[in-house]
């Protein structure tokens, strides 16, 4: 019996188009940028070929989509396991809210809730900042139930109810195509800036390299407080968009599922980039969704998914992707 | 107090781990312009005194002037931007991206948006240049290949380098030479030289004393977190605790290195 | 008087909850997030075999305990082992272990009200002029009794010493030829048992619900962290502490706080005093 072995090898145009070849010729343009434009026409022809059902489920998940970016940034760039999806999603979504229910225009609210949203997410976890790894994750964890808990509680903001009866999106095309622009801008904003720009490589020293940025007189807490600032602005775009979704605000925007599913979404699109959790995301939530009928068993299901990608396929589905997508495989004896 | 010669002072820092003194008391003053040596056996606390220092980890007691300030409870970031700049020993550079790529965190810093390093425009261009002027071989595209791959001489001076690029007063240098071959080490004696000429204060941490001796003649002696001795290199090879507590009162060993 | 026993009722309630969580984590690093769903899976098997299967009480409880101990080194054995050394992954994965098992047993028919396993003994008695119920003496007891035997068991006997060799120092204990990986998939398995005692000792006062599971979890860490993880003398402080606040919130304030409590110390400590209260200057290093 010859031992075997799986050699992988680049394919020829992956290894032109990272050289001066890359513009030389159409099928090296189309290389590179395929993937990408794929993506990017797809979403602009769903919103006008799915049946109204699935219209409203592409919408939740450009939510999910936009707080899987931004767990997956803090995570892979920062360092930061951020589990408080829900808290940013809350924050968006109540700020938007109460606005809006005082008479501040839609157009106006959720661009406010955006920002002040993210801000104040940034300084309520400003305090917690320093920590790490696990414990960051569990503070973060329970900032959204700590928030839902006080509403109840204190019975402000509509308390258990909500507030009800807030504008809507007028169609369904604007709704999709506003989440749509977002969601583009989003992704190929946040993939420049990690890949590109000197903030995005200060933040990587931040998650590998603390010591070398303190030397450098770069101060950590600053940093991490911007990266935070840019998740939870996606995160508060993303509750304040569910606000007009449905015309109501309430306790279940700070919903366990915004916190714990970006997590998942991460893990099974893969870990590392931009465009991972964007495919995580794209996939579970529909499947989720579609599971509806079967009740909590889709949870269960997605649990078991889960687990299994941390467990068994732990590169996630864009590495395998992409591996297959630059590299062609065979076996050799040795 | 103050005298505006003096650029570092260090009062009575102490430190102990779990009952160890690694740091006991140590005090000494160094002059603008000026190099220092530090010196002593394996764990005697230099390292230590070099984070205490630096603000890395927290005083037991004692204090640190820099530039008449009293800078003992300041963050690392803030000395840093202050213009004390430290290299360290053991070091992480971005292993898989390009070596210049390293520079631009510190060029990104307050400090550097202030100097003239930071104004230039181009930050990428700027790194470059920077590891130029410390001998990256611009032609070899030593700049642009990946950190991880480089000898440790090149990754030594990429740790200077992100001092550099802070236009620092002071660096404070951990064991530059250790670990390096003797033909390394012969380029980075004039290196340092350099640094020195170019009015940057230096304090060297160093276990190779015949190199530290070309630079400096000005050294501290550590032994157990105490200072034994403190003076020009006669007076410290002449010393009795120094002979005894580092040398093992044999001071062929000096000669012989 | 009444808030003094209820408070130490409830302490006592939060160590039960606890002392598994705390036992997984503090021998092999491990953090369990199943840990709430082993507490109801176990209150629920307990249920079946009892209720549904008619057997006797105490061997139906038995027999749950047995099955949640094999859910626990099954949980080490097929699943955590792949993972060691990243603790995100770990909790991923035990997060989704937990989470599949208590969504299935909702789906399994985990609703309503009805469900629920009788206490050891039936009937009330008065303690310094306060009323209370048998199976509350047995919980301060059995909290007691549990401690006591988790204190012999790390001091005396042989595995116990190997566990606290783990805890202090792995590779030290690897490089004496203690199995790391026997010692955890043992400090796993107990844990999921010392869970389902506290789910014994606890449900009966109250319904099984899925909810109860999630609740369980978040006052295993909020006990863990403000203690100080892997500190028995944490635990201990801790849940006294959340305790008597509990008691004292749902007495002057209004009983939909007591949660709130919970919640709010954990995000306290985390800031003042990221070690927590009993926590070593190592663990310090890790959290900050």
């Amino acid at each position: 019996m010859p031992e075997l072995r799986k050699e992988r090898l680049d394919r020829g145009v992956k290894v032109r188009a990272e050289s001066i070849y890359a513009i030389s010729s159409m099928k090296e343009i189309m290389f590179l940028i395929g993937p990408g434009l794929v993506l990017v026409i797809l979403l602009l022809i769903l919103p006008v070929s799915l049946p109204s059902f699935w219209q409203r489920i592409m919408a939740l998940t450009g939510v999910y989509v936009l707080l899987s970016i931004g767990f997956g940034f803090l995570a892979s760039y920062v360092g930061l396991v951020s589990l408080g999806g829900a808290l940013f999603v809350g924050m968006g979504g109540y700020i938007s809210g109460l606005l809006n229910s005082v008479g501040v225009p839609m157009f106006l609210s959720i661009p406010v809730a955006t920002i002040a949203g993210a801000l104040i997410c940034t300084l309520v976890l400003l305090p917690v900042l320093p920590l790490r790894g696990v414990y960051f994750a569990i503070v973060s964890f329970v900032y959204p139930l700590f928030a839902a808990r006080l509403i109840a509680a204190l019975g402000i903001f509509g308390g258990t109810d909500g507030i009800a009866g807030l504008d809507v999106m007028p169609n369904v095309y604007v709704l999709l195509y506003v989440m749509v622009a977002v969601v583009i801008v989003v992704m190929f904003g946040m993939s420049r800036l990690v890949n590109y720009e000197d903030l995005g490589l200060v933040l990587r020293g931040v998650k590998d390299n603390e010591q070398a940025i303190k030397a450098s007189g770069l101060n950590l807490t600053w940093y991490k407080a911007q990266a935070v600032f840019i998740a939870a602005a996606m995160g508060c775009f993303g509750g304040a968009y569910l606000t007009h979704l449905y015309g109501w605000v309430g306790m279940s925007l700070f919903a366990t599922d915004f916190s714990i599913l970006p997590l998942a979404a991460t893990v099974v699109g893969g870990t590392g980039t931009i465009y991972g959790p964007v495919i995580g995301a794209m996939l579970l939530v529909p499947i989720s969704e579609a599971l509806r009928p079967f009740g909590t068993l889709r949870i269960v299901f997605y649990a078991v998914i889960l687990v299994f990608f941390v467990v068994f396929f732990s590169e996630g589905i864009l590495d395998y992707l992409k591996r297959k997508y630059e590299q062609f495989e065979h076996w050799v004896r040795v | 107090m103050t005298n505006d010669d003096i650029i570092l002072r260090v009062d009575n820092l102490e430190k102990a781990f779990g009952g160890v003194k690694a740091v006991d008391k140590v005090s000494f003053d160094l002059k603008k312009g000026g190099v220092l040596g530090v010196i002593g056996p394996n764990g005697s606390g230099k390292t230590t005194l070099i984070n205490l220092i630096t603000g890395f980890i927290a005083k037991d007691g004692g204090k640190v002037f820099f530039k008449d300030k009293d800078i003992s409870k300041w963050q690392p970031h803030k000395i840093a931007d202050f213009g004390l700049a430290r290299t360290f020993q053991v070091m992480r550079p971005y292993a898989t991206l390009a070596a210049y790529k390293n520079i631009i965190p510190p060029l990104y810093s307050p400090r550097a948006k202030r100097t003239a390093k930071g104004k230039l425009g181009d930050r990428s261009a700027v790194a470059v240049d920077i590891l130029e002027e410390v001998g990256f071989e611009r032609d070899a595209r030593v700049p642009y290949k990946q950190a991880g791959t480089l000898p440790l001489g090149y990754l030594k001076r990429l740790e200077l380098c992100r001092c550099l690029a802070l236009d620092p007063e002071l660096i404070i240098c951990d064991e530059v030479f250790s670990g390096l071959s003797m033909s390394e080490i012969a380029s980075m004696v004039p290196l340092m030289e350099r640094l020195h000429s170019a009015g940057i204060t230096l304090v060297m941490v160093e276990h190779r004393l015949r190199e530290l001796f070309q630079i400096t003649d000005r050294a501290i002696v550590l032994s157990f977190g105490e200072k034994i001795a403190d003076g020009s290199s006669q007076e410290i090879f002449e010393n009795e605790r120094v002979k005894q507590a580092y040398f093992g009162g044999e001071d062929s060993y000096v000669t012989s290195e | 008087m009444e808030l003094l026993i209820y408070g130490i009722v409830n302490s006592m309630s939060l160590i039960l909850m606890t002392i598994g969580f705390a036992l997984a984590y503090g021998v092999s690093r491990i953090p369990n997030f199943s840990h709430g769903a082993l507490y109801i899976l176990t209150g629920y098997m307990a249920y079946v075999f009892f209720a549904m299967l008619g057997l006797p009480y105490f061997l139906a409880i038995l027999l749950a305990l047995l099955f949640i101990g094999l859910v626990g080194a099954a949980l080490y054995q097929f699943i955590l082992i792949h993972l060691r050394g990243m603790p995100i992954s770990e909790i991923i994965a035990s997060f989704g272990v937990g989470l599949a098992i208590l969504e299935f047993l909702r789906w399994a028919g985990l609703r309503g009200m009805a469900i629920t396993i009788p206490p050891f003994i039936r009937g009330t008695t008065t303690v310094f002029g306060v009323i209370l119920d048998y199976q509350r003496i047995i919980i301060i007891l059995g909290g007691i009794g549990i401690l006591f035997f988790l204190y012999f068991f790390t001091s005396y006997t042989k595995t116990g010493l190997a566990f606290k060799a783990i805890a202090q120092n792995e590779r030290a204990a690897l490089a004496l030829g203690i199995d790391s990986d026997r010692a955890a998939v043992l400090a796993v398995s107990m844990g999921a048992v010392l869970a389902g005692l506290g789910g014994v000792f606890l449900l009966p006062l109250g319904n099984i619900t899925v909810e109860m599971g999630y609740e369980v979890l978040i006052f295993a860490l909020a006990v863990s962290i403000v203690g100080g993880i892997g500190s028995w003398k944490g635990v201990v402080y801790a849940s006294f502490l959340i305790g008597f606040a509990q008691i004292l919130t749902v007495r002057y304030i209004a009983s939909h706080w007591h949660f709130v409590v919970a919640l709010l110390l954990i995000i306290i400590v985390l800031i003042v005093k990221p070690s927590g209260l009993y926590g070593k200057q190592k663990e310090l290093e890790e959290r900050v």
